[in-house]
């Protein structure tokens, strides 16, 4: 690397990569792009392209725009860890950091992306803030003091009861962030590059983080770049917001003020999934026969037929009496003896769940929520209590399954119950869309005669009405993991309905996606539970529980 | 932003003082852990060359009993060492046993039934082996719970001087790899409401394997790409670095070495004295 420009720059020397030099940068800096635009390796078009916009030093700036238009591409950019050492990748135009083109200069842009595990490189709290100033070439002795402020500015000090030493995988999401946050104060960068950093916390983790950051750039002067499709966070604590069109450069550019008050750019921002304030989306009307309940007939010559639930919606699907759950294995082995287990995350919990239900679990991080989730999906085992399914749930083919769900085969409990995680790639098993999609009707079996539940013919109806219901249809024959992060959630909940499952578990579905995906999804559940199937969801989104008229269960 | 607190006011979540030279490391309670994780090291090379050298239960057996002896002075307790080493002292009674069963038959008979013979000769094969397996792997398996990661990343690249890429690279993988454990479970749970069945034969349960493997390799990349930007993003990469945590040698670490030493000239010694030196490659 280079640091070239670096003397016609008096007054901003960088910090050289090869020899420990004290560096002295500049309190903020400035950004300009000039018909900027970047082709990733292998891909045909551009990520970005004809980008121009010039960020005096200490703006704050919002970056919007709709998924795909290329903002995590601009602000890696901007911090030098675009792979230009592909050859395949194109650079059009400039883009510069104080005069000096990005990605020539290190420690000069901090960069905080979604994922808060990803954000943590070391197992001590106080040596994975030092991080970055170690890589800066900052004297020890001073490295520390940069390392206390920075956390006591994050509010991860000592008041906090968080200490140097504290093991970094027992924070939680938001300290995480914040704790990336404080890393990168400790680099004292001019410029600071956001990359959704609230998209995967809680109500209250959200408030945290942006409250760290914005007392960090008040007090530095450091220039910021946010993405972030959550407008509300963030609109009244910036300057200035920036629309980025796909591959079509800076659509508006104006004071969030400005660009939010209701007219015309206001309702194609909201067209375009992005959450302006104060705006919930309408749930989308579904219907299909592909969301009605799968109901069995105890009938033996017809097995298969299904039909439209009329009377069982008062059903008891599942009932829990005095549930105590926990992650940790049930019965131990033997070495683990030595070591008391682990208290479980709840104890004595009543649960009843009716056909046509819609449940929202909530309650603070580490309250045991998803463990709760699990537990009842019957895919951990419960330490304590009584979990039986009802007969509603067994149907009359299940009748002789044991009554706890975890004691159920996977595929029998593929047609009973679904379950959707957080990740959804956690989820994928197969090679495409298609596949995916047909993989639980293919696998669900009946219980006592071990044959197929659904034909070929079945199977494949099913995936067909669900992949168009979902918009997925032109997606069939791609691979999952290579979807966008919205039509990855619409797989994955695709694939969890496919089986015709009555009960359905969500863990935080709808964390980090945008308001379109949210408004199928919503609307997806909502058709559900209309049609007599029940839903429970662990979410902290309040107009989630809303359209959905959910009962809450608070868990402390 | 200057500093708020005088170094070492602090306590430590263990609520011990910290370590002058590294204000996120607790001061370490036992003289082993106080070591620097490179004398320790250097101590077990000269010990494990003589075990490795020689084939006898007399050099073995001197370095277990200081193996055990020191366990004290490591600060590990019995039941954790236990815990960590069981794989280990499994492994040695089964090679014993073994080396006993199939070993050339000397000396008096003492068990023969069918084709199963255990004779004084093959017994004492089998004593060694055994032996020499827990002297090589347990005096490690100390050094390696009294070992903090990320004090041996510190003293292997402060120290012994190994590229600062390399070595902070593998220790945040290392870190990486706990989370993966805990993301292999969750994968599992994940497949399960898919309906991936674990069950049936073992053709179908190791293919079910293999596709949860596969999985946690797709989580594994994908982690270690966005852990990547992270790290660049920080200014990792090329050139000079400061370090935040001074990795020290102390008199106790020449202490430590010199007693790696003396335990290999004593195991060496006294094998050789009583005549029971073996020499693997004689």
């Amino acid at each position: 690397m280079a640091i070239i420009g670096a003397e016609q720059t008096p007054g901003f020397p960088t910090t050289a990569p090869h020899h420990c030099a004290p560096a002295a940068v500049p309190r903020g800096a400035r950004v300009q792009a000039q018909g900027w635009g970047w082709k990733h390796a292998g891909r045909d078009r551009p990520a970005v392209a004809g980008l121009e916009m010039d960020i005096p030093a200490g703006q704050r700036v919002l970056l919007v725009g709709p998924s795909g238009a290329g903002k995590s591409t601009v602000l890696h950019a901007l911090a030098g860890v675009l792979d230009g050492g592909d050859e395949e990748s194109e650079q059009t135009g400039t883009l510069l950091i104080e005069d000096i083109p990005a990605g020539q200069q290190r420690g000069v842009a901090g960069l905080v992306q979604q994922d808060p595990e990803s954000q943590v490189i070391l197992s001590r709290v106080g040596d994975d803030v030092a991080f970055g100033a170690e890589n800066l070439c900052v004297p020890r002795a001073e490295i520390w003091d940069r390392v206390r402020g920075a956390l006591q500015e994050v509010g991860l000090g000592p008041e906090e009861g968080i200490t140097l030493d504290r093991d970094t995988s027992r924070l939680s999401g938001g300290q995480k962030q914040r704790m990336a946050l404080a890393g990168i104060l400790a680099m004292r960068p001019p410029l600071v590059l956001l990359d959704e950093p609230t998209a995967n916390l809680d109500p209250e983790g959200v408030l945290e983080v942006r409250d760290a950051v914005m007392r960090l750039v008040e007090r530095t002067g450091a220039t910021l770049v946010v993405v972030e499709h959550r407008l509300d966070v963030w609109a009244e604590h910036v300057d200035r917001m920036l629309v980025l069109e796909p591959a079509g450069g800076i659509s508006h550019d104006a004071a969030p003020a400005e660009l939010l008050a209701p007219g015309p750019v206001r309702d194609e921002l909201a067209a375009a999934g992005i959450w302006v304030p104060g705006y919930v989306p309408e749930p989308v009307e579904l219907e299909s026969r592909a969301l009605r309940r799968v109901v069995e007939h105890s009938d033996e010559h017809d097995p298969r037929s299904s039909s439209v639930s009329d009377a069982s919606n008062s059903a008891v699907l599942l009932t829990g009496t005095g549930l105590s759950v926990s992650r940790e294995p049930r019965t131990p082995g033997w070495r683990r003896r030595f070591s008391a287990p682990p208290a479980p995350a709840q104890t004595d919990l009543d649960v009843e769940l009716d056909g046509g239900s819609a449940v929202v679990v909530t309650g603070p991080n580490g309250a045991g929520k998803s463990t709760l989730l699990l537990s009842l999906a019957g895919l951990i085992p419960v330490h304590a209590g009584m979990l039986a399914a009802g007969a509603a749930l067994k149907g009359p083919r299940g009748a002789d399954l044991p009554d706890d769900p975890f004691r159920w085969k996977a595929a029998d409990l593929v047609s009973r119950v679904g379950t959707v995680f957080q990740e959804p790639e956690h989820q994928f098993v197969t090679t495409t869309v298609r596949k995916e999609v047909l993989y639980g009707p293919q696998h669900a079996r009946d219980p006592r005669s071990g044959e197929r539940l659904f034909t070929d013919e079945e199977a494949e109806q099913m995936a067909d009405d669900l992949l168009e219901l979902l918009g997925l249809t032109h997606l069939g024959e791609m691979n999952p993991f290579t979807l966008s992060g919205g039509e990855k959630r619409r797989l994955s909940v695709a694939t969890v309905l496919a089986a015709g499952p009555d009960l359905v578990f969500l863990d935080e579905p709808t964390f980090g996606q945008d308001a379109n995906t949210w408004a199928v999804l919503t609307g997806l559940l909502r058709r559900l539970v209309a049609e007599g199937r029940s839903v429970v969801a662990v979410t902290h989104d309040r107009d989630f529980i809303d359209v959905l008229d959910a009962r809450v269960v608070a868990l402390r | 932003m200057t500093a708020v607190f005088p170094a070492g006011a602090m306590r430590s979540d263990q609520g011990v003082p910290f370590d002058p030279a590294a204000p996120s490391r607790p001061q370490r309670a036992s003289l082993l852990e106080r070591a620097n994780p490179l004398a320790k090291l250097l101590a077990l090379l000269p010990v494990t060359g003589v075990l490795v050298a020689s084939m006898d239960w007399v050099s073995s057996g001197i370095v277990l009993l200081a193996a055990v002896a020191l366990l004290p002075v490591s600060g590990i307790r019995p039941l954790e060492f236990l815990r960590r080493a069981w794989i280990l002292v499994l492994a040695a009674l089964v090679s014993a046993w073994g080396t006993a069963l199939v070993g050339e038959d000397s000396g008096a008979t003492l068990v023969a039934a069918g084709p199963v013979t255990l004779s004084e000769g093959s017994v004492m094969a089998g004593l060694a082996t055994g032996l020499r397996i827990l002297a090589v792997a347990l005096p490690g398996v100390m050094v390696f719970i009294t070992t903090d990661p990320t004090d041996l990343a510190d003293a292997l690249s402060q120290k012994a001087k190994l590229p600062a890429r390399f070595v902070l690279g593998s220790l945040a993988a290392f870190r990486l790899l706990a989370v993966l454990t805990e993301e292999w479970r969750t994968v599992g749970y994940a497949r399960r409401a898919r309906g991936v069945g674990t069950d049936g034969n073992l053709v179908h349960r190791t293919g079910s394997w293999l596709g949860q493997a596969f999985a946690l390799l797709v989580q594994a990349i994908r982690r270690a790409t966005r852990l990547a930007v992270t790290m660049e993003a920080r200014g990792f990469g090329a050139g000079e670095r400061t370090w935040a945590r001074e990795s020290r040698f102390t008199a106790l670490d020449a202490w430590v070495i010199l007693g790696g030493i003396a335990l290999a000239v004593l195991a060496a010694g006294l094998s050789v004295a009583t005549g029971s030196w073996n020499l693997v490659w004689a």
